[in-house]
C-alpha cells in the first residue's frame, strides 16, 4: 500500500442541472473538509448545508439500505452513503453525477419513474392457485427452499444495475436487470405457483433475451443480488417453457 | 390547480400505511385509495428496521406473556385494551405477511423460526436475518401492487392537512417533480408516516424522519399524546448513529465497558448470564430504556471507551462465530464494517445509545381514530397506546401489521357512509396554505435554515436526553422558542420549482420545531420518572397517584404548548414494580 497524503479538504465535482435554468447539465466544484469516515453522501450534505444550497439530490437511510443515494461517483454507479472519500485520496478528485441510462429532473436526482413502473409490471408478488387459511398456519417453507431465492430478494431498488447496463442505456424499453431478478425471485419462491403468469413479459422482446450477458449490473450491485445470474437462469426456464409449450404442458410449476 | 379525489387518502407508504391501503382495498373493493409519499414506498424508513416482530407463537408461550411483558415494558402507560387487542392479533398479522410472501427466517423443518429480544419473556421475535423491516416494506410494497384500487402519488409532500367544522376534508401537497400544488379531497385520511427522530442530533433514523404527520395533525388541533417518551435505542454505532439491532444480544451478544466487564449486572439486570447462553429478561436482554440508562452512568463513572467517534461500549459477537454470524446477522457485519472498520467475526464492535423511536405521535384509540372526525394515524406517529413509556423491541413492526389492517378498515367504513368534500369548503385555507409556502420559498431572510436544524437536534439532545432536569429543560424551551424566532427569519436560495429541496427541508425544520417544543413541554410537566423519561432533580420515581396518565400537548400558534392530562386504561394489570434479571423474581412478577 502507497502511502498517500491525507489533506485537509478535497475537490468535489458535481453535475449540476436545473431544467428551469439550465440548457445542458454543467460542472460545479467545491473543496470540502476531509474526514477519514466521511462518505460521499455526506460531503453532498455537507455542500447543501454550507457551501450551496441549492444543491438536490436524494437520500435517506445513510446505511445502504432505502436506495436513495445512488450516483455516478467518478463514472461509476455507486450509493452514495457507502462510498467513502478516503477511497479517492489517490485520485485525488471525486465527480459525482446522476445515475446514468435515466433522465435528470435536477442535479443529482434521476428520473426513475419507469424503473418503478417496471418493477409493479413483473407481477413481484406470490400467486397462489388456491389460498391457504392463515388458521393453518404458515407455508413450510426449509432453509434450504429460502436459499433458492433469499439472494435475488436483497434488491434495494437503489438503480445502480440499470446505470451500469448498456443494454437498458440503448434501450429504455428493456425490463432490466433487477425487475427481471425480482421476477425471479418470485419464481424461486417454493410457495409461489404463479411463474407461467410471468412467463411472457419474461420471454418478451423486452425480457430477458434482450440482455447480452455484460454482467456489469452485477459487478455494480451494491447488495449481491447478481441480477445477470438470474437472468441467465431466467434465459433457462423461458427456453424450458417454449419447449414445454410446444408440447403442451407449460403452466405448472 | 389540480384538485383529486378519493375515498381514502393515506399520508406515508412505509409499512403501516401499505398495510393500510391494502386492508382498505380488502374491506371494500370499490373504493379508491390514494397513497401519497413524499419519497418511493421503498425508501420509507420501515426499511432500515432490523430485528423482528413480535407474535407468540411457541407451545410455551401465550398471549397473556405478551401482554404483562409489553405493559410492565411500559412501566403501565400502557393503555391495557390497546395492548390486549395487539397480542391477540399480531400473529396473525406477522402469519399473513408469511402468506404474502415475506422471507421469514425457517427452521429446519420448514416453520417461521423465532429470536430472543428484550423485555421478552419468551422467544417470539419472527425476524428475517437482521433485514426484517426491509423485507416486510418490500412484501407489503409489491403485495399491494396486486390492488388496482390504490393509486400512488410517489413524492408529493403533504404540507397541510384541511379541515371544516373538526372534519377532515382532505390534504393539501406539493408534487415534488414540479413544485405544484395538489389539493386531495378525501372522505378518510390515514397519517402514517413515521416518527420524528430527527428532532435530535444522533440517531438510527433515516432523514426523511422528520416527524411531517405528527406536525400537520398537531396544527390542525390534534393532541400529541406522550410526547417526552423517547427511546434511545442501546446499541447504535458512534458518529453515524446506525442500528445495531437489539438481534445482537438476542442470539446472544454481550455489552462490556472498557475493563471488559458486563456492566449491565450493576444496573439490576443480573446476576451476570454465562456467554452464549441469553436468558431472557436478563442482562443483555434487559429494556432499551435500562440498558440506555446503564450506559450514562457507565460514562459518568468514567469506563466507557473514548473511540475516534465519541464514547462506546463494546457489542461483543465473537462468540457467535462466523457461520451463524453470516447467517442470523450479515447487515450488521456488513454495517460494521463498512461505518466503523469492524469486523464482527473478530473484534467488538462499538456501540452507544441513539434516539431511536418515539413512543408518543397523535392521539388515537383501540380504532386508530384519532379525536378528528375521519382522520386516522397509524404507526410511529401515532401514540396507539400500546408502547407507554418504553416500547419494547419487536413490538413496532407487529403495531404496523396489527393497527395498518385496523385503520385501514375503518377508514374503508368511515368513506362507506361519507360524503365526498367540496372543494369550495376548502378553497381559503388552500389559498392561504399555498400563499403561506410560496412566501417560504423566496424567503430572504438571514438565518441559514440547516443551522436552525442542527442547534435545535443538538439542543434537544443536551437537554432531553436520557435523563432530564427541571433546569435544562427549562433552558431548552427557551432555546427552541428563540430557534422558532429564527426560524421566522430564514433565507433560501433556490427559487425553482422542480425538485426544489432547500424548500421541503425548510418546511420540515417547520414541522421538526414545533413536534420538538411537544416534546420539552410535555417533559416539563411530567415531574416523575418513568420508562425512557428519567428526572434527576428531585423527581426519580415513578408517580402513579399523579402520573398515571398520558400527556395531551395542543398546538397554539406562535406560542408555546398547552399540556392535559388523560388517564391510562388499566383493565387487568395494576401498577408494580417494573423489575427485571433475578429482582423480577423476588418481586414474583
Amino acid at each position: 500500500m502507497s502511502t498517500v497524503h491525507v489533506p485537509s479538504t478535497i475537490k468535489i465535482t458535481v453535475q449540476r442541472y436545473r431544467p428551469e435554468l439550465d440548457d445542458k447539465p454543467w460542472q460545479q466544484a467545491f473543496e470540502v473538509p476531509y474526514h477519514f469516515d466521511l462518505s460521499v453522501l455526506e460531503s453532498l450534505n455537507y455542500i447543501k448545508d454550507n457551501l450551496d444550497s441549492s444543491l438536490s439530490f436524494r437520500w435517506s437511510c445513510r446505511m445502504a439500505i432505502c436506495g436513495s443515494c445512488g450516483f455516478m461517483i467518478n463514472g461509476v454507479p455507486k450509493l452514495g452513503c457507502k462510498t467513502f472519500l478516503r477511497d479517492y485520496l489517490e485520485q485525488g478528485h471525486i465527480t459525482i453525477a446522476a445515475l446514468d441510462n435515466f433522465p435528470i429532473e435536477k442535479d443529482l436526482v434521476a428520473d426513475i419513474s419507469g424503473f418503478v413502473e417496471k418493477l409493479e409490471t413483473v407481477k413481484p408478488y406470490l400467486i397462489r392457485k388456491q389460498e391457504k387459511p392463515l388458521s393453518e398456519g404458515e407455508y413450510l417453507q426449509t432453509p434450504a427452499e429460502v436459499a433458492r431465492y433469499k439472494q435475488f430478494s436483497q434488491c434495494i431498488n437503489c438503480g445502480l444495475c440499470y446505470a451500469a447496463c448498456p443494454q437498458f442505456g440503448r434501450n429504455p424499453e428493456f425490463l432490466g436487470p433487477a425487475a427481471l431478478a425480482l421476477a425471479y425471485r418470485y419464481n424461486k419462491d417454493s410457495r409461489d405457483q404463479g411463474s407461467s403468469e410471468r412467463m411472457p413479459f419474461l420471454n418478451s422482446e423486452q425480457g430477458v433475451w434482450s440482455c447480452t450477458f455484460v454482467g456489469y449490473c452485477s459487478e455494480v450491485c451494491p447488495k449481491h443480488v447478481d441480477p445477470a445470474a438470474a437472468i441467465n437462469q431466467g434465459k433457462l426456464d423461458s427456453t424450458l417453457d417454449y419447449g414445454l409449450n410446444l408440447i403442451g404442458m407449460a403452466g405448472g410449476k | 390547480m389540480q384538485t383529486i379525489k378519493t375515498d381514502v387518502l393515506i399520508i406515508g407508504a412505509g409499512g403501516g400505511g401499505l398495510r393500510a391501503a391494502i386492508a382498505a382495498a380488502e374491506a371494500n373493493p370499490s373504493i379508491t385509495i390514494a397513497q401519497v409519499s413524499k419519497v418511493y414506498p421503498m425508501r420509507s424508513h420501515t426499511v432500515a428496521a432490523e430485528g423482528g416482530a413480535a407474535g407468540v407463537i411457541q407451545d410455551h408461550d401465550d398471549v397473556q406473556y405478551h401482554f404483562d411483558d409489553t405493559v410492565s415494558g411500559g412501566d403501565w402507560l400502557c393503555d391495557q385494551d390497546v395492548v390486549d387487542y395487539f397480542v391477540r392479533h399480531a400473529t396473525e398479522e406477522n402469519m399473513r405477511l408469511e402468506h404474502w410472501g415475506c422471507p421469514w427466517s425457517r427452521k429446519p423443518d420448514g416453520r417461521v423460526n423465532v429470536r430472543a429480544f428484550g423485555g421478552m419473556k419468551i422467544e417470539r421475535t419472527w425476524f428475517a436475518a437482521d433485514k426484517t423491516g426491509f423485507h416486510i416494506l418490500h412484501t407489503l410494497f409489491q403485495t399491494s401492487l396486486k390492488f388496482p384500487q390504490i393509486t400512488r402519488y410517489n413524492e408529493y409532500f403533504c404540507t397541510n392537512l384541511l379541515v371544516k367544522d373538526g372534519v377532515v376534508q382532505g390534504v393539501l401537497a406539493i408534487d415534488i417533480a414540479n413544485g405544484t400544488f395538489v389539493t386531495f379531497l378525501a372522505k378518510s385520511v390515514i397519517i402514517a408516516t413515521g416518527g420524528a427522530g430527527r428532532v435530535y442530533r444522533f440517531n438510527t433514523n433515516g432523514g426523511i424522519v422528520t416527524g411531517d404527520g405528527m406536525a400537520m395533525a398537531y396544527r390542525a388541533g390534534v393532541p400529541l399524546r406522550d410526547m417526552e417518551f423517547v427511546q434511545y435505542h442501546p446499541t447504535g454505532l458512534p458518529g453515524t448513529g446506525i442500528l445495531m439491532t437489539e438481534g445482537c444480544r438476542g442470539e446472544g451478544g454481550i455489552l462490556t465497558n472498557t475493563d471488559g466487564y458486563r456492566y449491565l449486572q450493576d444496573y439490576a439486570l443480573g446476576p451476570e448470564t454465562p456467554i452464549g447462553e441469553p436468558k431472557n429478561k436478563y442482562m443483555e436482554l434487559g429494556p432499551r430504556d435500562r440498558l440506555s440508562q446503564a450506559f450514562w452512568h457507565e460514562e459518568k463513572k468514567g469506563r466507557v471507551i473514548n473511540t475516534d467517534r465519541g464514547t462506546a461500549v463494546n457489542l461483543d459477537l465473537r462468540h457467535l462465530g462466523e457461520a451463524k454470524i453470516n447467517e442470523r446477522l450479515p447487515f450488521i457485519r456488513e454495517l460494521a464494517k463498512s461505518y466503523v472498520g469492524v469486523d464482527p467475526v473478530y473484534a467488538p464492535i462499538p456501540v452507544r445509545p441513539t434516539v431511536h423511536y418515539t413512543m408518543g405521535g397523535i392521539q388515537t384509540n383501540i380504532r386508530a381514530e384519532t379525536p378528528m372526525t375521519g382522520l386516522y394515524a397509524v404507526g410511529e406517529c401515532a401514540s396507539s397506546g400500546l408502547h407507554g413509556a418504553n416500547r419494547l423491541g419487536s413490538n413496532s413492526l407487529a403495531e404496523l401489521g396489527v393497527f395498518g389492517r385496523v385503520a385501514g378498515e375503518q377508514a374503508a367504513l368511515h368513506a362507506k357512509q361519507a360524503d365526498m368534500p367540496q372543494m369550495e369548503d376548502v378553497q381559503d385555507q388552500v389559498n392561504e396554505q399555498k400563499a403561506r409556502w410560496l412566501a417560504l420559498r423566496s424567503a430572504k431572510g438571514a438565518e441559514n435554515p440547516a443551522h436552525i436544524r442542527k442547534e435545535l437536534a443538538d439542543v434537544m439532545e443536551a437537554g432531553v436526553g436520557i435523563y432530564r432536569l427541571s433546569s435544562e429543560l427549562d433552558s431548552t424551551k427557551e432555546k427552541l422558542a428563540s430557534l422558532q424566532e429564527r426560524y421566522r427569519n430564514i433565507g433560501l436560495n433556490d427559487g425553482t420549482n422542480v425538485f426544489n429541496t432547500e424548500w421541503l427541508y425548510a418546511i420540515e425544520l417547520g414541522f421538526l420545531l414545533d413536534v420538538g417544543e411537544a416534546m420539552v413541554h410535555s417533559a416539563s410537566g411530567r415531574t416523575e420518572s418513568r420508562g425512557s423519561h428519567q428526572r434527576l432533580d428531585g423527581f426519580e420515581t415513578r408517580n402513579d397517584v399523579d402520573f398515571l396518565k398520558h400527556t395531551l400537548a395542543y398546538w397554539q400558534p406562535g406560542s408555546a404548548p398547552k399540556t392535559a392530562y388523560q388517564d391510562v386504561v388499566i383493565t387487568t394489570s395494576q401498577p408494580a414494580t417494573r423489575a427485571y434479571g433475578d429482582a423480577a423474581n423476588k418481586k414474583g412478577s
